[in-house]
């Protein structure tokens, strides 16, 4: 057995509640393994919301808090601004980060709080039963939009970036080498990073979305609408959906780090008025 | 355990009510705190804007609803600081969900809600006890609450403290249910040069961190700690995996979470009383409202009726037997309440021998004592006499 899994893995909450070829299990993996070359296991905390996607962290032999509907970042605030020498890493889905939490992503993004957020979007509510989310394609008829989905799609990087977030990647379960790398980067690096990762759910999104209900093309078919970017460009061709490493800015002071040099600051003018 | 702690600016003061319980806070270790602006609760975070960025170990966030403020402060504790949150009317509708989590995950936070009129927007600026249901069972499932009524600044400061040392001993989150009135009420207090505070020591092993002890409350445990905790919002075991699927499992769960408030009541009983000895009628309070009712009595006494005084001061988990034992020979007992007469329900409910008149008051303004003055003459046959 990889030594990864006696390490990590608490074998006694298995089996899994992931359905055959879901995607959850590979960034499980990519995570893991981010965490494990850094050597931040013991400093590191992870926190989750609701959906399929925030049940990756609960099997992780490590400090987890698996919280509630679309709050897991406000969650890691609270937590993060009680230990800010730690690591905290988000995992939530696009119902859960996009819908219900938006406005905590936009104020954590803003406030650039050094947390790492791995938004798992599989383009639909995986945990209910299929239902239409902010990342279905316009036109997919899922249970709650039979006659096709017409809302425009939300763009999680986008809407971080713009709100703040100081790293931005985005990459598909069909990049787990990227998708590590740009784990890591979001951990080492000091500010809000988000890490958008694509996803399949074979079992909810693979007839309404993509009439395709095998993992593996499902797999094929995400990748094939990816176009590798350097930076973030704002006009993406039609039907394409950009992956790559978006934004890397160190240049945003942390919101933790203001917090202790105002506090540093104030303890000097109250040591000077003693 | 609890441990006295030297407090470092005690001595006599003018505080507001508000500004009395963030004071406590600080004095009762608490280093972090998350809210959101309301009327009548504002001065509590405003006042721990300032005052946590000066502690060492402080921190404050001004969160951007809320929600995110409960979720914030339940992080906080999680991350070994002790924490709390304030808020009033729709504010404390929004941190429901979050509260919920706070009882089943069994995170000792403390949470204040400074009262004002509803339903909605209500009366942003005045009074009201309306919330006293809401505090008790305003998120969904079973469970049982911790909740207290202070009715003056001398109670917000010290009720404060009593709060987070509940919370910490219980390992739930506790409310200090306060009121327009007492949180903006400017008051002489004496901070006590020593206050009891309940302390964390650090549990070594620890392989079921959600194990229960003799009194059915689980370790206080905390990250960081080497215990790679599961705090798990799905009904759970010692360990923090989910046993929602299973009926027993989650029965005996939810049992225990019920049980430790439940068979711990006798520890959560907080009363004061006054003339009950041969007292034919009394009036029973709670918060603000108690004020009046402890002049209306002392002004019946005066006129040599036999009046008496029952103040509860932790109104949640509700002091039955406590309650029968005091107003056993009491033949009318009198409920005031700033609201459309609640927590008469459960007096009624316990003292079916007595004749139990309720007082509610809508529109936000406190009883008078000479309105509850009243009262006792007519019940006591005084009156015109
Ligand atoms: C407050 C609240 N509303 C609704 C739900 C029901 N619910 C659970 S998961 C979910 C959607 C999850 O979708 P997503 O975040 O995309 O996660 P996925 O399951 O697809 O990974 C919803 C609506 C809930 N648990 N809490
Ligand atoms: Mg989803």
């Amino acid at each position: 057995m990889n030594p990864l899994i006696e390490r990590y893995i608490k074998k006694d909450s298995l089996p899994y509640i992931f359905c055959a070829g879901c995607g959850n299990g590979i960034i499980l993996n990519a995570a893991i393994h981010a965490i494990d070359e850094l050597g931040v296991k013991e400093d590191t905390a992870c926190v989750s919301g609701i959906g399929c996607s925030s049940w990756i962290p609960p099997y992780l032999n490590m400090d987890v808090m698996h919280t509630i509907h679309g709050r897991a970042i406000a969650f890691a605030e609270g937590l993060k601004l009680s230990r800010p020498e730690k690591n905290i890493i988000v995992f939530t889905g696009d119902g859960d980060c996009l819908a219900i939490g938006g406005n905590h992503l936009l104020h954590a993004a803003n406030r650039n709080i050094n947390i790492t957020v791995i938004l798992v979007n599989n383009f639909i509510y995986g945990m209910t039963g299929g239902q239409k989310s902010p990342t279905t394609p316009p036109g997919s008829k899922t249970k709650t939009s039979p006659f096709g989905a017409f809302d425009d799609p939300i763009d999680g990087c986008g809407i971080a970036m713009s709100a703040g977030a100081t790293y931005c990647a985005r990459w598909t379960v069909a990049h787990p080498n990227q998708l590590k790398k740009a784990i890591k980067e979001g951990i080492m690096h000091n500010g809000f990073s988000l890490i958008e990762v694509l996803s399949q759910c074979p079992v909810q999104a693979g007839k309404s979305v993509f009439q395709e209900r095998d993992p593996w093309g499902m797999m094929e078919a995400i990748k094939s609408q990816t176009i590798p970017y350097k930076s973030w460009i704002p006009d993406k061709p039609a039907g394409k959906i950009p992956i790559g490493t978006f934004k890397e800015d160190n240049s945003r002071q942390e919101y933790t780090d203001k917090i202790r040099k105002l506090k540093e600051q104030l303890r000097g003018m109250q040591k000077e008025t003693v | 355990m609890l441990k006295k702690i030297d407090v470092m600016n005690h001595g006599e003061k003018v505080l507001q009510g508000n500004e009395a319980c963030a004071e406590a806070a600080i004095h009762a270790g608490c280093r972090f705190f998350a809210g959101y602006p309301i009327t009548p609760s504002t001065e509590i975070i405003e006042y721990l804007s300032e005052a946590l960025l000066l502690q060492e170990e402080g921190s404050f966030l001004q969160a951007e609803d809320e929600i995110s403020a409960m979720c914030a402060v339940i992080g906080a504790r999680w991350g070994g600081k002790k924490s709390m949150t304030a808020t009033s009317g729709p504010g404390f509708t929004l941190k429901q969900e979050a509260l919920g989590y706070a009882v089943e995950t069994e995170t000792p936070v403390v949470v204040v809600n400074v009262q004002r009129g509803g339903p909605a927007t209500g009366q942003p600026t005045f009074s009201s006890q309306q919330d006293i249901y809401q505090a008790k069972y305003g998120s969904h499932g079973d469970y049982e609450m911790i909740c207290l009524a202070p009715a003056s600044v001398q109670e917000m400061y010290d009720f404060t403290v009593k709060a987070f040392n509940l919370a910490e001993r219980f390992r739930t989150p506790v409310i200090l249910l306060a009121d327009e009135i007492v949180g903006h009420m400017r008051e002489k207090i004496q901070i006590p040069e020593q206050i009891a505070v309940e302390e964390h020591t650090p549990v070594k092993h620890c392989d079921k961190p959600f194990g229960r002890n003799e009194k059915n409350i689980p370790y206080a445990v905390h990250f960081f700690e080497g215990h790679n905790l599961l705090v798990e919002g799905q009904l759970h075991d010692e360990k923090g995996r989910r046993i929602g699927h299973l009926a027993d499992k989650s029965g005996v769960f939810v049992g225990n979470l019920i049980d430790k408030i439940r068979k711990n009541q006798g520890d959560l009983v907080d009363i004061d009383h006054e003339f009950l000895e041969d007292a034919e009628v009394a009036v029973i309070a709670y918060g603000t409202v108690a004020r009046s009712a402890k002049r209306a009595v002392r002004i019946a006494r005066e006129k040599g009726i036999k009046a008496g005084l029952i103040k509860i001061n932790i109104v949640w988990p509700f002091p039955e037997e406590q309650l029968k034992e005091l107003a056993a020979t009491i033949r009318t007992v009198i409920v005031p309440e700033m609201n459309m007469g609640k927590y008469c329900l459960e007096i009624q409910r316990c003292l079916k021998q007595s004749n139990v008149i309720s007082v509610p008051k809508l529109g936000g303004i406190i009883h008078q004592p000479t309105e509850l003055l009243h009262i006792i003459e007519n019940e006591t046959g005084e009156r015109g006499r």
